[in-house]
């Protein structure tokens, strides 16, 4: 049995598929890459997994339950927790209230509220931001408002963590500091998909790739084999290529 | 069947009215997003100024060469005053929307106190071109046609202006992504102003148009802008061609409904703009 | 900012002024003329209406311009069943009449965008007006109906009394766990779900819990009115002014819109019976529009800073 798995996955905006068809899973402690060029689908396949957006048509199945047509809250209380590319963190309250959302809404059964703040202290340690635990969120640098979205994530407790462009935009200290963070996540037992653009992240600790382009799987493999993919290569020459006409 | 060609005929003849109305709000929330309360107060300024000229002796239809400009003029330095400190200000376009909402409020206790303190509360009227004449067997006043067609045709003009010319473009550019038309080129501040002053001059316009057919009151305004709110949502936020049409179908809806229950119209506005929030948000036009 | 851990020792001690405040304002019948105590009011029914506004519209951004019709409803179930049981069970009535309506049309409209919602709310309360005053013309044939008589001190005890379960329940919902979910919808609502708020749900309830105390002060209200129509108990400035005493306080306080109240009404009390009658809306717009581009976090929003920066100077000397 797969963790997640999605079947013929298809959503339509307007008269473009933006997701076309894709099947997919990912098993339980992996670490699964999303990847593809600019509008590939990949946020909107994201979107479809965690509710914001509901399938048309396809199935989305977690434990082997249906759970597309859920509303997002049930989709985080079921175990999967997500961030944004884009951030959207609570940018006027203190950091730790934007983890303790996490903590007293997120688990199936909340917590107390002196529980809430351990967690949260805990958490906020886990990912580096204990100094600022008190300043608002808003007032951070968008590496720590990342950072602090991967936290409120993980208060939510899940099985299955969603990482949208995490490393986006990062220095290399910061690259290697966050690879570490997300190999720290995979060892407490969650398992995590990952949209990211930048490949060295990817092929150093993804388990297996999925390349998405135009909203169609093109390759679904290791790293060596979708490195190695004819498909994907082409692809990503061809933007290359483009870029640079 | 002559009851209902009567009805008929008398919706499209309003309906003219509500299109430019409607056109004038469409330009503000829909470009500009201020959900303007007070557009009927511009309305109603623009239906007293033509009363007002009417009385020295200008004939009412030519006051709309006045009344249009003064209006654009007053609702595109309203915007640059008042708006624009508020849209930089939001911290996201949420916060915008509801505080210019508010402001839009304030600015209708303003201008409707000025409108009581200078013409009162009771009803004014002269009459005009007042002569029936029969079309298809219903029986129309000349100033309810007469005023139906420049509306129309004003209506029409603008569309033309929106898609042949370069300012057209850019306040339709505007109106698709506010961001995007800032990074083409296009001074944002300047195209969201141009809008709301074109929205105040067709409110004002379509208050001179009202005036030759219709008595007017200091608080006929609100009633108006509830008009143009169910119809800019009924032909799609921001689509002006929506706008044009809806005004046409609301004219006739009403029409039917104060045929049959004249105190049930304004209710049966705010039934149709329930609807179709619940049923269909982004209205007949709406993409 | 501290969710969900209430220090109810603190939370008595804590509002010393403002209960020393309240006590006095208790205790005006003892020593104040009719006139005072009237005035007084005024002051605790806009408190009540701005400070239950605040419950719902201050943490979730969602402007509602519902709270005339819920006031309104509040006025006409005293109407209704003002002579038939004592005048505690109309109250509850008024107030569970105010939820079941604003249950209903939170249920329909709050998935909407906030300006539509806003409209919608404003909507209902024409509309409430339009059908009630048509059903009354040509179904019952009469316009308005008659309210029991309740005595001035009566009113103000009632009065008195909702204010302070609002103030308590207000405090309640921003200090719990409920109040940490209100505050992250309206910070970012897409998150707030993704993380497992019932974001529907928690605007619902907040949205209908908010309309009990309007609905409750309306029943109160109506005695003092004696006969009302749709035209007195629909009025839209009832609506707007609970918005605007609220933002012109200032919502990051819990006494912001107690502030805000108190100042509207005594202005409005003072221009309508002074030589500037005539002037009352102009002020009143003028202000509404200064406050939201001058003003963002009200009054004590601006106390709040200008405390933090006159510390600030005093304390920065001694840290260098």
């Amino acid at each position: 049995m797969h963790l997640l798995e999605g079947e013929k996955v298809t959503k339509y905006f307007g008269g473009l598929a933006a997701v076309s068809e894709v099947d997919f899973y990912v098993d339980e402690g992996e670490i699964l890459g999303l990847i593809g060029p600019n509008g590939a689908g990949k946020t909107t396949l994201f979107n479809l997994i965690s509710a914001a957006l509901e399938p048309k048509p396809g199935v989305i199945k977690f434990r082997d339950e249906q759970i597309n047509g859920l509303r997002p809250y049930k989709i985080c209380r079921l175990g999967i927790a997500r961030t944004f590319q884009t951030v959207k963190i609570f940018g006027n309250l203190p950091v730790i209230e934007n983890v303790r959302v996490g903590s007293l809404f997120g688990p199936l059964k909340g917590l107390s509220t002196a529980e809430a703040t351990k967690v949260a202290l805990e958490l906020l340690e886990f990912v580096g931001l204990s100094k600022v635990a008190y300043t608002p969120a808003r007032d951070m640098t968008l590496v720590n408002q990342k950072r602090l979205e991967v936290a409120r994530a993980l208060a939510t407790k899940p099985t299955l963590l969603l990482l949208d462009e995490l490393m986006a935009g990062l220095n290399q200290t910061e690259l290697l500091d966050t690879m570490e963070l997300v190999k720290q996540i995979q060892k407490k037992g969650i398992t995590i998909i990952m949209i990211e653009h930048v490949m060295k992240a990817i092929m150093g600790i993804c388990d297996r790739i999925i390349v998405l382009h135009h909203g169609k799987k093109i390759a679904d493999g290791t790293p060596e084999e979708v490195a190695n993919s004819k498909k994907v290569i082409e692809v990503y020459l061809g933007e290359a290529s483009d870029a640079g006409s | 069947m002559e009851q209902f060609l009567n009805i008929f005929l008398g919706g499209l003849l309003i309906g003219g009215i509500y299109s430019l109305v409607s056109m004038g709000l469409s330009l503000q929330y829909g470009v500009a997003k201020v959900l303007n309360i007070a557009h009927g107060e511009f309305l109603m300024i623009g239906a007293f100024a033509t009363y007002w000229l009417q009385e020295s002796g200008v004939d009412p239809l030519l006051t709309v060469v006045i009344v249009g400009p003064v209006m654009f003029l007053v609702g595109f330095l309203l915007y640059r005053t008042v708006f624009t400190s508020i849209r930089l200000r939001s911290a996201h376009p949420g916060i915008y929307e509801s505080n210019s909402l508010l402001a839009a409020f304030g600015i209708y206790f303003i201008v409707q106190n000025i409108g009581i303190l200078i013409w009162g509360t009771t009803p004014h009227s002269y009459t005009y071109l007042n002569t029936s004449i029969s079309v298809a067997g219903a029986l129309f006043t000349q100033n309810r046609i007469v005023a139906a067609a420049f509306a129309v045709v004003i209506g029409i003009a603008f569309y033309l202006f929106l898609t042949n010319t370069r300012t057209g473009k850019a306040i339709r550019a505007a109106a698709q992504d506010p961001s995007t038309a800032g990074l083409m080129g296009v001074n944002i501040d300047f195209v969201l102003a141009l809008c709301f002053g074109f929205g105040a001059a067709m409110a004002g316009v379509a208050g001179s148009l009202i005036s030759i057919c219709y008595s007017l009151s200091t608080s006929m305004g609100l009633g108006y802008t509830v008009i143009a709110i169910v119809v800019v949502t009924l032909g799609g936020l921001g689509s002006i061609p929506g706008s044009f049409i809806g005004g046409f179908v609301l004219g006739i809806i009403g029409s039917a409904v104060s045929y049959w229950q004249p105190g049930l119209t304004v209710a049966s506005y705010y039934v149709i703009f329930i609807i179709l929030l619940l049923v269909r948000p982004k209205g007949i036009m709406g993409k | 900012m501290n969710f969900s851990s209430i220090n109810w020792k603190r939370a008595a001690m804590q509002p010393g002024i403002p209960v020393l405040l309240l006590i006095l304002v208790a205790l005006a019948p003892l020593y104040g003329s009719g006139y005072i105590v009237t005035l007084f009011t005024y002051f605790i029914l806009y408190m009540v209406l701005s400070v239950s506004w605040t419950i719902f519209s201050g943490s979730t951004g969602y402007i509602s311009l519902a709270s005339a019709a819920f006031y309104g409803v509040g006025i006409y179930a005293a109407a209704m069943f003002g002579e038939r049981m004592p005048f505690i069970f109309v109250i509850l009535i008024g107030g569970i009449a105010s939820f079941i309506l604003a249950f209903i049309v939170g249920a329909i409209t709050l998935r909407l965008r906030g300006i539509y919602f806003a409209m919608f709310t404003f909507g209902l309360v024409v509309l409430m007006k339009e059908v009630i005053h048509y059903w009354e013309i040509t179904i019952e044939g009469t316009r308005g109906h008659f309210v029991i008589y309740q005595s001035n001190e009566t009113i103000f005890y009632y009065l008195l009394g909702i204010f302070i379960v609002t103030m308590i329940v207000a405090y309640i919902i921003r200090k719990s766990r409920y109040g940490l979910a209100l505050a992250s919808i309206g910070e970012n609502e897409e998150a707030a779900g993704h993380t497992g708020i019932n974001v529907t749900m928690v605007k619902v309830i907040t949205f209908a819990i908010s309309a009990v105390f309007m609905g409750a002060a309306g029943a109160v209200m109506a005695t003092k009115f004696t006969y009302i129509d749709p035209g007195v108990a629909f009025n839209p400035m009832m609506s707007f002014s609970p918005a605007l005493m609220a933002i012109f306080g200032g919502m990051g306080s819990i006494y912001g819109p107690v502030v805000g109240a108190v100042f509207f009404s005594y202005l409005q009390e003072w221009l309508m019976t002074g030589s500037l009658k005539n002037y009352y809306m102009l002020i009143f717009g003028a202000i509404l529009v200064l406050t939201i581009i001058y003003l963002p976090s009200g009054i004590t929003g601006l106390i709040q800073n200008l405390w933090r920066r006159i510390r600030g100077a005093r304390s920065a000397p001694t840290r260098g």
